[in-house]
């Protein structure tokens, strides 16, 4: 076991994705996460492995694209305006896929926005983001450890299904400091005879491509992704619970949204109320499995967020609208304290909430 | 105890640093910690400043509206969190720069002078080791011990600076100290 | 016994076509594949395809590749070529894709040094897309949205693409060619290899632009359009070396 080390989340995703076996990062400089490419162009070089700073972001993803294609564990990291210009790679790396780790630490928005932490990307992340109807497994971190964790993970389920997996992360889990322990790769080695690497005696070239002229044999690819995303459906639905169990009211909250909730329901539990947390990680798939069981034990949901409000919709439809949904959010870079919480808690469970 | 503290000051004078030292040894003696900078809303008025949570219970919420410590090396950063310190809460104040008097009487206020001690110990820049000893000395968050084991831990590469700042931190608790007596 | 004067390129396969008669690209198609057959690299040739009427190439390629996004095929190569620097990898792209949506993208590969090896098939207009006004449109050139002409006012003059490159230091090799005669496609190859050749030996980015016709989107015979190449393309467009690191160190 590694010794626990005191890191900023972005440099943890950094470490943990080179201990992970990333050996080619492709980025450009955004605030929040511009941590990541400072780090990775100092590690990168030790161990052997290729830092480039690209031109764009666009060429960023591109670049992921071509080393994803070629075969490599690759990553790229961004911030929200700068996620937006990778969308068109993103859905061409989903169209061919390929396997790679994309992180965006979101800051506020619409627009060139805030440099301060928000979650108002969710929909992009979740829905789509890019063209033409496509799944990414977005995993979404509330803790340094977490941002490591979840890096490696990334790339395992990123091999494993031959898909983008994005990181979900956002300025104060990007820019706080808590011990991190960086475990060993636990990551599996997995063959890759799809990628272009050269044919070297191979009968048949390989072809990375998302190009299907024929309307009927695009569909048919369509299928196969839809059976794929179907399949991560199944297995990658991800969550942690925290006083559910007995509670009337669900607070519905991820990243760092989610450690502010847990320090009010702290103050919730003191003062007799019964909130309990359900914290999704993989925000797609979204865990729908909790929320129907909660559904039936509380009484209400709140989902929590820094943003006007996007989750909340999965959070509808993973209940199924059995008990009612409030939401309480802010934006544009301003966060929540755990008492603002409480106040909403309180409000609820003392039946003010007129909704 | 659930320590939340902030430390605030200008560009410079090593309030980044002074937290973070603060968290290594809370994270040496086992303890949840975390440390965030000055980064969003609250980064304002031209000050630097940090909330550095040290805990035995759950990690929670990193940030820190009402901390149950405070660090104040300038005015505006006495003049921002001087009303955010919860009731018996303590506020340590640069009296090298601070000559404003503190209006609140629920809190424990300690008037170091740490520029001047640094000053004294041979280096201005050592003053937010004097701050840090002193903030230790008042609330007791990690052993003094383990605050100089994660001072030469952060410093292993420039081990020459590790004696004169843990001079540096010793002053600082020795004048919270004398002080409580 | 009979010799082989003359047979199919190992590099591509025995298909027919899907460009239009006339087209230079089935010409300059067989010249890269001529040329990797030569230096014996098929097996560790990795070419980027791009968005444009050569979309299909690797239909016509026999060896790896991948389909970039419209413009990124510079980009594509660069994270191809960082993860295999052994291998050869050279990105096929038209006007549109190179010299409009991917300007930035070229130009940045070719400012590293990036040891891939472009082939730039310059037409003056969008082919795939029917004939639209490209970057090296000529004033003047009726397209499909240059109905009265490329108009100098409001779109301004076509880029000089090999010139461009040529100011930069990272490019080895940068050569202008056309495949309208014999001499010349010989020249075409010379060049293309040599460009291959370079990216090997790792001297940086190297670029042949071959210009080209286009008779369906010009509305020409393919006979008119090797006149029209003559008369208009090549006094915009100079055939010739813009730079070469080996003659430079000569």
């Amino acid at each position: 076991m590694s010794e626990k080390v005191l890191m900023k989340g972005n440099e943890a995703i950094a470490e943990a994705a080179v201990a992970a076996g990333c050996r080619h990062y492709f980025g450009y400089p955004i605030t929040p996460q511009t941590e990541i490419p400072e780090y990775m162009s100092k590690r990168m070089p030790q161990v052997g492995g290729v830092f480039l700073q690209a031109e764009s972001e666009v060429a960023a993803i591109n670049m992921v694209y071509g080393a994803a294609g070629a075969g490599a564990r690759v990553m790229t990291s961004s911030s929200s305006p700068g996620i937006s210009l990778k969308q068109e790679g993103i859905s061409y790396t989903a169209g061919a896929e390929l396997p790679c780790l994309i992180v965006n630490i979101m800051r506020g928005g619409p627009g060139l926005g805030g440099i301060q932490p928000a979650q108002s990307d969710y929909f992009q992340a979740t829905k789509g983001g890019g063209h033409g109807g496509y799944r990414n497994i977005v995993l979404a971190p509330n803790s340094v450890q977490e941002m490591a964790d979840l890096t490696m993970l990334g790339f395992s389920l990123a091999d494993q299904y031959r898909n983008p997996v994005m990181l979900l992360g956002d300025g104060v889990i990007g820019q706080m400091m808590e011990p991190v322990e960086i475990k060993e790769n636990n990551t599996r080695a997995v063959e890759k005879p799809w990628a272009a690497v050269g044919m070297h005696g191979r009968a048949k070239p390989n072809i990375i491509n998302s190009l299907y002229l024929k309307a009927n044999e695009l569909e048919d690819h369509n299928n196969r992704l839809q059976k794929k995303y179907a399949l991560m459906r199944g297995n990658e639905m991800r969550w942690e619970e925290i006083h559910t169990q007995d509670a009337e009211l669900i607070l519905v909250a991820y990243g760092i949204t989610a450690r502010i909730a847990q320090s009010a329901i702290d103050i919730a539990r003191e003062n007799g109320k019964k909130a309990g947390l359900l914290r999704p990680i993989s925000l797609w798939p979204f865990p729908e499995p909790p929320f129907v069981r909660l559904a039936k034990t509380a009484t209400a949901f709140l989902t929590l967020e820094l943003s006007a409000g996007q989750m909340i919709e999965d959070v509808r439809l993973a209940t199924r609208d059995a008990k009612p949904v409030y939401f309480y959010g802010r934006t544009g870079g301003m966060i929540m304290s755990p008492m603002e919480i409480y106040q909403e808690i309180t409000k609820i469970l003392d039946g003010k909430e007129g909704k | 105890m659930r320590h939340e503290i902030i430390m605030s000051g200008f560009g410079g004078q090593g309030v980044l640093l002074m937290g973070q030292i603060l968290t290594y040894a809370g994270m040496l003696e086992e303890k949840h910690v975390s440390w965030i900078p000055s980064y969003g809303p609250e980064m304002r008025g031209g000050t630097a400043n940090c909330s550095v949570i040290i805990t035995e219970g759950l990690a929670g919420s990193p940030m820190v509206e009402e901390p149950t410590a405070a660090v104040v090396l300038n005015l505006p950063s006495l003049d921002k969190f001087e009303a955010a310190v919860r009731v018996n809460g303590v506020l340590i104040v640069n009296s090298s720069l601070i000559d404003k008097a503190v209006k609140r009487q629920d809190i424990k206020v300690y008037h170091v002078p740490v520029n001047d001690i640094a000053i004294e110990l041979g280096n201005l820049k050592m003053a937010n080791m004097v701050a840090l000893g002193a903030l230790i000395a008042a609330i007791d968050a990690v052993e003094m011990e383990v605050l100089f084991t994660a001072f030469a831990k952060k410093f292993a590469s420039k081990p020459q600076v590790i004696e004169a700042n843990k001079a540096a931190i010793n002053r600082g608790y020795d004048y919270v100290k004398k002080s409580l007596n | 016994m009979a010799e082989v004067l003359f047979s199919r390129p190992k590099a591509l396969f025995d298909i027919p076509t899907h460009y239009c008669p006339g087209c230079h690209h089935g010409i300059i198609h067989r010249l890269v594949a001529e040329v990797i057959d030569e230096l014996g690299i098929q097996e560790k040739t990795i070419g980027v395809a791009p968005v444009g009427c050569a979309v299909l190439a690797y239909d016509y390629f026999n060896f790896d590749m991948l389909e970039a996004a419209h413009g990124r095929a510079p980009a594509v190569a660069t994270g191809v070529k960082r993860v295999h620097p052994d291998a050869a990898v050279f990105t096929y792209q038209g006007d549109g894709d190179l010299a409009a949506i991917g300007c930035a993208e070229i130009v940045h590969a070719a400012a590293r040094g990036e040891k891939i090896t472009t082939i730039f098939v310059n037409n003056a207009i969008y082919g795939m897309t029917g004939g639209q006004m490209a970057p090296t449109t000529l004033v003047g050139q009726v397209t499909s949205t240059s109905p009265y002409g490329r108009n100098l006012e409001t779109a301004g003059m076509p880029i000089r693409v090999s010139e461009m490159l040529a100011t930069l230091d990272g490019p080895a090799f940068i050569a202008r060619v056309a495949v309208n005669t014999p001499a010349n496609m010989n020249k075409a190859k010379a060049a293309i290899k040599k460009a291959f050749e370079l990216q090997l030996s790792g001297q940086g980015f190297c670029l042949v632009e071959v210009l080209s016709i286009c008779p369906t989107n010009w509305g020409k015979t393919p006979l008119e359009a090797v006149k029209w190449l003559e008369e208009n393309m090549v006094p915009h467009y100079p055939l010739g070396v813009y730079k070469d690191v080996q003659e430079a160190a000569k």
